[in-house]
Parts: structure tokens; C-alpha cells; sequence
């Protein structure tokens, strides 16, 4: 197997404010069921999970360093399972 | 590059003598070859037994009324027959026997990515297995709610539904594992030269079911979990008395079992893409055409889940749109019935016992998919479903569709697996009565469907009793070519006719190594050049 890997350093710092962030996202989260959205609850909290996931695959997973190739294939999981739900909530919001 | 070792080129791996002896051999081997035959030898005894559980059940509906068991123990057989057949046969069927064999003697690898994984996905199955058998036998009676556990049932039976959602859970994780080795060992060990586009159609299928197995698995490992923490503590996610949906339990469940079904016949068509060019000895016609209907199959796959549920409740517009859905997944694989035809289509046919069951597998696969069509539009689906029609189609699909690949793909490969050649006389008559009994076994239920017969009922009217007493038959034309295929291979892996390496002038890789293949399979890695391909026939 061809020994291709890098090591990459990642300052304190950047790890830091990435927890920072997905902190402030939590919060969020919770505070935003305080506010009623109707039919746009579920979209708001899959919104934010969505981003949080996201943060954390591409900063604490090193998907940031990895190939294109390899960022495609994460892409089109999270394009199939976003296609998913949007399908199932045909169902939701028009019963 | 793979490491290199002293283990003999020269000894099969039938033969190689590791550290471990007899039992122990097999069952702490790392070779991908012992791990395919661990998993046959244990699907085919656990197949015996969902066999004899189907047997019973038709043998139940030879006449109205009880016959030989009562209706309770009836739901608690086709329960069982269903979990069997679908969670530990046809799920894991040829992607792990016949994936695990072949694919990295076809893609020119010395093993899968994972060796000591592939054990565990073993291990972990039989786990499963236990669990599910476990429900069987102990508890408060066999479970009852069909393989579907559809909520609110699934959590308010009092039989013991959750060594068997459990064993269900389990045995979802073997197939991710699995998935997940595939899918490096196709992207990491492919032969020098190997590209995408010369991979043969085989690994491509695996490579398109592994996808499937590891994205739509979880879900439905998450889905039996809530059922089960639902049955436990009653959470109230399905439960419609505490304000809980049991449609959604119903997506979730289809999310993935329907890509199952892919998951189930994208490996069927990868072996059939194999055995129709080889005796046909032709190049495949339309490669890349076969190529891309895989992968649409698998993507199309992921999103006609709702077709189960046309008369749940679901909401109109979501009807329509997994209507329109469904009629999408009839064209890739119309473009591969095409393509397999295209090849036999002045090609120098070659007709052995596997070209026989890949020509019933299209011919019973095309009733299997134009039946699936009329469930597919609502205004017939809601005609027909929960009938004995969906029965039909189900196993024309399932069984017709992956039992004929399986049985195709282990007449075609058994050469290379065991070294031997099988009696080709009874080979065939096994394939002709097996094939006279499946549709006798099936047929009638598209009559009784359509007269409104219900399936999962143990009792019906007087009117359907003559189709049922040939349904019935059926079931024992199919079984006795089925005992006359399990022991003429038995008869052949010890006694047969020593094979060559290449029985059938097969093109791709596995047919270079010897027949049954040493342990790591190559001396040296093979290297493709320009003009190499999987299927060059001059």
C-alpha cells in the first residue's frame, strides 16, 4: 500500500473555536424550540444538526485534508440522506 | 502492494495446513475463500429450515380450514420462514459467499481490505442467527408479526419479539461490516491497470450493494432499537396511544428494506453478467450500459420506499411521487434484461447447467419486475395489495431473482471453489424440476391474488382451494429439485471429476489461478495492460 499520508497539524486553537462553535450551535438548538415554527420545526432542527455534523466531519474527521474524491463521496451521502427525509416529508406535510 | 509471505503458493486453501487444525481451521481463518464457505455452509442449513417452514405453510393452505396447525401458529411460521429467508439468506446471500470468494481473485487482490473484520462480519452473523433461533425456542412463543415487526403490533404481541429484533439488529451489522470492506478493498487493492472501467461486472454489483449496505442498514438498525426501547419502556415514538406515528415506523422499516431488495438483486445480475458472456464466449454487450444501470439501480433504489405503503395512509402527493419513483427503477433494469439478450445474441452459446438457470433467472426475474409494475401504480396497487399477488411478485423477485443467480453462480464458480466438476446430467435435471416447481409454487398466487385471496391467512374460501392444492404441489416438485441439486454438488465437492482452471474459457481473473485456488491466490499480482479487459473473446 503506497504510504500517502500526511500527518497534519491543527493549531489548538482552530480545534478550539470549532468547539466554540458547535457550543453555540447546541444552544441554539435548544432555544429554538422555544419559538414556534409550525411546519418548520423539523427543518430547523435538521438544518442545525446538519451543520454541526458537518463541522466536526471536516475539522475533528480531517475531511478537510482529504481528496476531492473522498469529500465527493461524503457530499453525495449527505445529498442522499437529505433527499431522503425531503421525500418522507411528502408524506408529513401534505397528510 | 501487498505484502508478500511465506505461506505456499502451491497448496490450495482447501488443503494448506496453518496453524490451526479441522474445526478450528475454518472458523479462525482469515483467508476471504474459508469465509465464503463458512457463510454458505451456514446459510444453506439456515435455508434447509426456512425450506421446511415454507413447505409447512403450503402444506397448511392444501385445504380451507386448519390442516395442520392453527392460525396462530401459522403467523408465528411465516414469521420465522420471512426473518430466515430475508435477514440471513437472501440479504447476505451472494455478496457474502460469493463475494467474499471471488472478488479479490477477480479484482487480482491477495485478500479483502480487512481480513480480521471479515471474520468478525462472520461471527456477528451467526450472533444473529442464535438471537433469531433463540426466539424460536425459548420465551413466551415465536414471533408473530411477519418479518416487517410493523409497529403498533410489533410492541403490543406477547410473543417474544425482542431476541428476534435484536438477532434482526445483529445481523444488520455483519452486512455494514461487510459493506464497508468491500467497498475499500474495491477502491484500494484492484490489480495494477485494473481501471474502473475494466473492473469485471461482478465486483461492479458488489461494489453498488456495499453502498447500499452500509448507508441504508443503520436505519433500520435504529428503527428495531426504538421498537424495542417502544415494547420496553413505551417512549412513544410509534405508539399512537401516546401520541407516536406507526407510519413512521413503517418508513423507516421501507428506508431500508426496500434498498434491501437491491441490496438482494444487484449481486443476482453482477453473476448473471458473468455466466451469459462466458457461454455465450462474448464480449458483454453494452459494459458501461451495464455499469451505469447498477449504479442507477442502487441510487434509484434508495428512494421508492414508500410503495409499501400505498394504502397506510400516506399522504397523496407522497403516493404519487413513489409511484412515479418506482416506474424509474423498470428502466435500468430493462436496460440489463437488453444487454444480457444483446450477448447470447450471435454468440457461439455454450449451454452447461449454468447458462440454463441464468436464462430461467431473466425469464422469471421479467415476471418478477412487470408484476411489480402493477404494484407500483396506485389505482392497481390497491387492488392487489396485501394479496396473495404481492406474494407472487415477492418471490418471483426474490427467489426467482437471487435463488436462480445463486444457484447459476454456484454451478459456474463450484469448479473453481472445490476444484471439482459436477454431473452435468443431474445438474440439469435439477435445474428442470426445480424450475417446473417454482412456478407451480408461484404462478397460482397471481390468480389467487387477483380473485382477492389475502396473504398471512391461514384459512380462505372454498374458490380458491384448486389453486392452492397446485400451489401446493408446487412447493414439492421445487423441493425434490432442490435435494437433487444440494446432494448431486455435495456428491461432487468429494467424488467429482478433477477441474481444470479454466472449465469454461472464462475470461476474467479467477480463471487464471488454479482450480480450487492457493491460499493467497496469486504467486505474483497480476498486472492488466492496455488492451487486457474482463471479457476479451476473440
Amino acid at each position: 500500500m503506497e504510504n500517502n499520508e500526511k500527518h497534519h497539524i491543527v493549531s489548538y486553537r482552530s480545534y478550539f473555536v470549532i468547539l466554540l462553535l458547535l457550543l453555540l450551535f447546541t444552544f441554539i438548538s435548544i432555544a429554538i424550540t422555544q419559538i414556534e415554527l409550525g411546519s418548520y420545526n423539523v427543518a430547523g432542527a435538521l438544518l442545525l444538526a446538519t451543520i454541526k455534523s458537518g463541522l466536526v466531519l471536516y475539522f475533528f474527521m480531517h475531511l478537510k485534508f482529504d481528496k476531492p474524491y473522498l469529500k465527493l463521496m461524503v457530499g453525495f451521502v449527505m445529498a442522499v440522506f437529505i433527499a431522503v427525509i425531503v421525500i418522507t416529508f411528502f408524506d408529513y406535510y401534505y397528510r | 502492494m501487498q505484502a508478500s509471505s511465506k505461506i505456499p503458493t502451491d497448496v490450495s486453501y482447501l488443503e494448506y495446513k496453518g496453524k490451526h487444525k479441522g474445526l478450528l481451521s475454518w472458523i479462525l481463518s482469515t483467508d476471504h475463500k474459508r469465509i465464503g464457505l463458512l457463510y454458505m455452509y451456514s446459510m444453506m442449513t439456515l435455508f434447509l429450515i426456512g425450506v421446511v417452514l415454507g413447505l409447512a405453510m403450503k402444506f397448511e393452505l392444501i385445504a380451507p380450514g386448519k390442516t395442520i396447525m392453527e392460525a396462530k401458529d401459522y403467523n408465528a411460521v411465516f414469521t420465522v420462514h420471512g426473518v430466515i429467508m430475508i435477514f440471513m439468506i437472501v440479504v447476505p446471500g451472494l455478496p457474502a459467499v460469493f463475494g467474499n470468494f471471488l472478488l479479490p481473485i477477480m479484482i487480482g487482490a491477495k485478500d479483502v481490505a480487512f481480513p480480521k473484520l471479515n471474520l468478525a462480519s462472520w461471527y456477528v452473523y451467526i450472533a444473529g442467527a442464535f438471537l433469531v433461533i433463540a426466539s424460536v425456542l425459548f420465551g413466551d412463543g415465536s414471533p408473530d408479526t411477519g418479518w416487517t415487526f410493523y409497529a403498533p403490533y410489533s410492541f403490543k404481541t406477547g410473543t417474544n419479539m425482542l431476541p428476534a429484533i435484536f438477532g434482526a439488529f445483529v445481523l444488520g451489522f455483519s452486512s455494514i461490516l461487510t459493506g464497508l470492506n468491500f467497498i475499500v478493498t474495491i477502491h484500494r487493492l484492484r490489480a495494477p491497470g485494473m481501471t474502473w472501467t475494466k473492473m469485471p461486472l461482478f465486483p461492479w454489483t458488489l461494489y453498488g450493494t456495499a453502498w447500499i449496505q452500509l448507508l441504508a442498514t443503520p436505519i433500520v438498525g435504529i428503527t428495531l432499537v426504538l421498537v424495542s426501547l417502544e415494547r420496553i419502556f413505551g417512549i412513544g415514538v410509534f405508539d399512537p396511544a401516546l401520541g407516536g406515528d406507526p407510519i413512521l415506523y413503517q418508513h423507516l422499516f421501507w428506508i431500508y428494506s426496500h434498498p434491501a431488495v437491491y441490496i438482494m438483486i444487484l449481486p443476482a445480475m453482477g453473476a448473471i453478467s458473468e455466466i451469459i458472456p462466458t457461454f455465450s464466449q462474448k464480449h458483454v454487450f453494452g459494459y458501461k450500459a451495464i455499469v451505469a444501470s447498477t449504479l442507477a439501480i442502487a441510487f434509484v433504489g434508495y428512494f421508492v420506499w414508500g410503495h409499501h405503503m400505498f394504502t397506510s395512509g400516506m399522504s397523496g402527493t407522497a403516493q404519487y411521487t413513489f409511484s412515479i419513483l418506482t416506474f424509474l427503477v423498470a428502466i435500468p433494469s430493462a436496460i440489463k434484461v437488453f444487454n444480457w439478450i444483446s450477448t447470447m445474441y450471435k454468440g457461439s452459446i455454450n449451454v452447461q447447467t449454468p447458462f440454463y438457470w441464468a436464462v430461467s433467472f431473466i425469464f422469471v426475474f421479467m415476471i418478477g419486475g412487470l408484476s411489480g409494475l402493477v404494484l407500483g401504480a396506485l389505482a392497481t396497487n390497491v387492488y392487489v395489495h396485501d394479496t396473495a399477488f404481492v406474494v407472487a411478485h415477492f418471490h418471483f423477485i426474490v427467489f426467482g431473482g437471487v435463488g436462480f443467480a445463486f444457484f447459476g453462480a454456484i454451478h459456474y464458480w463450484f469448479p473453481k471453489m472445490f476444484g471439482r466438476m459436477y454431473d452435468s446430467t443431474w445438474a440439469n435435471a435439477g435445474w428442470l424440476i426445480f424450475t417446473i416447481g417454482f412456478l407451480t409454487l408461484y404462478s397460482p398466487m397471481f390468480y389467487l391474488g387477483m380473485q382477492g385471496m389475502p396473504r398471512r391467512y391461514y384459512d380462505y374460501l372454498e374458490e380458491f382451494h384448486a389453486a392452492n392444492i397446485l400451489s401446493t404441489m408446487g412447493s414439492w416438485v421445487m423441493t425434490l429439485g432442490l435435494v437433487i441439486i444440494l446432494i448431486n454438488l455435495f456428491r461432487s465437492a468429494k467424488s467429482g471429476a478433477i477441474a481444470p482452471k479454466d472449465p469454461w474459457n472464462g475470461k476474467t481473473l479467477e480463471w487464471t489461478v488454479p482450480s480450487p485456488p492457493p491460499v493467497e491466490n496469486y504467486e505474483e499480482i497480476p498486472v492488466y495492460g492496455e488492451k487486457d479487459g474482463p471479457y476479451e473473446y476473440k
